[in-house]
């Protein structure tokens, strides 16, 4: 009786601090969502209004009309999707060769790889941009898109997978007249097909949210991702946080609900680093 | 002969990769060496006869060592993580504590403390930008519940930095927490039963047991907090613009204020050459230091 008594309120505290948690991560989104529901007068009150006493779609309508963030959703979608299919081709084909091909300079090139992560982004911002400058890319998707082809963590986390597919399935299909290329879609994509998974779903969301090389790279109104267009709303409306909270929700959306069903991928991302085969 | 044809073979896999790695990897790190050794504006046509005009050897490094900002901006980012690293491994570890419960309904918990991550930090700035708001924000009215006057934070000398340390760990404790309870999950919960058997109580099992244990995973975070925290750039470009007074210049930001907006790009890439150098170090001294608090069982 004592023990259950115990373990009951054992259990209870573990709720309440998961709530209180909770509640402090969820405020200020509870916060946005409110304000995105006010208009401009009911902004400014004090005190405040914690639930919009008019709540009203005012703020999500003017931000649709006063710009066109239809255009950014959808330049958003058409910049990630491509990002991460690139991401995914270029980096599998070379952690396929590297690993399975066993070419002279294999091991040298994944050296040289690593040895690229330690180099900061920034380092490269200034060159990159005389580069697209020189290439007359800037304010196209290319520009944004290309780097996607060399991404070395995405090499390195595949080639750690595809060490850990037995030879002998390379080997089964060589027998059975399988060329290089049907070997490499057919037989070793599938059977990384979890981490390609986890792979695609960080990917996709570093690339939504990635902020300050399309801010250099994107300035046309037309071209702009979300969040630059988020951004550019902070400086045209930067005290009318009706219309800014109804855009950041706007931006957020697309993303938690990738997250939500994709949330399996998530986590054996976590667990798949130490589990092989 | 063989060797030719697995090179052969291999090359198609390898073009886009060595590709991208020429163009947006190699190639721009040789351009930014050079860069960063002229004075060059970013504008005026850089090619092998202009460039030694704008040669100016070491110039950049040595103005930026002896400028009383670069120093400034140093202290800023130490001082975000004094009070950053030891505010979001605590949260984090909380985070990471209650997800471990097999509590029912605990799936819940773990999506909404991932909501944050998932956030733009464009977005999460517009957000802790009206809440922190001194007169219309949460915060301050929260505060004033309890009879505390709020401080003015993003536009306050002193607050500020706090105030984007008080976002960053919003933001990043349930990426840190989610990756610290992977590292719960694979401890041997025989520890835990002997510890039982012997009379441990429960704080002296997470002191005994989960903490030391926990270190190689606490240690990955601590490398990569402070990795982050040299670059930080997108909360404060967009919550303070490095202000107020420049009380929250830091160095990222620095790369693209004189960059792109002074358009210095030598000193520009000077700067950040530095930043790699600082990460670099740290890095490495974090490597040698693991010896004395990480804890390995094999």
């Amino acid at each position: 009786m004592n023990h259950s008594r115990k373990k009951a309120m054992q259990e209870a505290f573990s709720y309440l601090t998961a709530i209180l948690v909770g509640v402090v991560v969820i405020i200020p989104f509870l916060w946005m969502l409110s304000t995105s529901l006010k208009n401009k007068g009911a902004l400014m009150q004090i005190p405040i209004e914690w639930i919009p006493e008019e709540p009203s779609l005012d703020a999500y309508r003017t931000v649709f009309s006063r710009f066109p963030l239809f255009r950014a959703i959808c330049n958003s979608f058409f910049i990630t999707v491509s990002y991460t299919v690139v991401t995914i081709l270029s980096s599998s084909m070379a952690a396929f060769a590297i690993t399975k091909l066993r070419f002279p300079g294999a091991d040298g090139i994944f050296k040289l790889y690593l040895a690229s992560m330690m180099i900061p982004t920034q380092v490269t911002l200034i060159p990159l941009f005389v580069i697209m400058n020189r290439l007359g890319l800037i304010n196209t998707y290319p520009s944004v898109i290309l780097p996607a082809m060399f991404r070395a963590f995405a090499v390195f986390m595949l080639v750690q997978q595809m060490r850990a597919i037995p030879n002998d399935y390379m080997e089964a299909a060589r027998i059975d007249g399988a060329g290089i290329f049907r070997i490499y879609w057919k037989v070793i994509m599938p059977l990384t097909k979890s981490a390609i998974a986890t792979l695609t779903v960080t990917t996709f969301m570093e690339s939504w949210n990635d902020y300050l090389w399309p801010l250099l790279m994107l300035s046309d109104k037309n071209k702009m991702t979300l969040t630059l267009a988020l951004n550019s709303l902070n400086g045209q409306y930067g005290t009318e946080y009706n219309l800014l909270m109804a855009g950041s929700l706007i931006s957020m959306l697309p993303i938690v609900v990738i997250y939500a069903c994709a949330q399996k991928y998530f986590k054996a991302g976590l667990m798949s680093g130490g589990v092989k085969g | 002969m063989k060797r030719w044809k697995t090179l052969m073979q291999a090359a198609p896999f390898m073009l886009p990769s060595i590709v991208g790695m020429i163009v947006f990897s190699l190639l721009p790190i040789v351009i930014s060496i050079v860069v960063s050794l002229t004075d060059w504006n970013g504008l005026d046509k850089l090619n092998a006869q202009t460039l030694g005009e704008r040669l100016c050897g070491l110039e950049n490094y040595g103005a930026i060592l002896r400028s009383v900002e670069f120093w400034n901006v140093l202290g800023h980012t130490v001082y975000y993580i004094v009070l950053y690293i030891p505010l979001v491994l605590v949260m984090s570890l909380f985070i990471a504590s209650i997800l471990n419960r097999n509590m029912r309904g605990i799936g819940v918990f773990r999506v909404l403390y991932y909501i944050p991550v998932l956030t733009s930090w464009v977005a999460a700035s517009l957000i802790w930008k009206w809440v922190l708001s001194p007169q219309y924000g949460v915060i301050n009215q929260l505060l004033g519940y309890l009879g505390v006057r709020g401080p003015e934070w993003l536009t306050d000398k002193f607050w500020a930095m706090p105030a984007i340390v008080l976002a960053s760990v919003w933001k990043d404790m349930g990426f840190y927490g989610l990756f610290l309870l992977s590292g719960l999950k694979a401890i041997d919960t025989g520890y835990y039963e002997a510890a039982q058997m012997d009379g441990a109580g429960k704080v002296r099992q997470f002191f005994s047991i989960t903490l030391p244990l926990l270190t190689p995973s606490m240690f990955f975070c601590v490398i990569m907090a402070l990795i982050n925290a040299f670059q930080l750039f997108p909360q404060v470009q967009i919550m303070t613009e490095g202000g107020p007074n420049g009380a929250t210049q830091v160095m990222v930001e620095r790369i693209y204020t004189y960059g792109f907006k002074y358009f210095r790009m030598g000193y520009a890439a000077a700067y950040s050459w530095l930043l790699f150098v600082i990460i670099f170090v740290l890095t490495l001294v974090q490597m040698k230091l693991q010896k004395r608090w990480v804890y390995y069982e094999s």
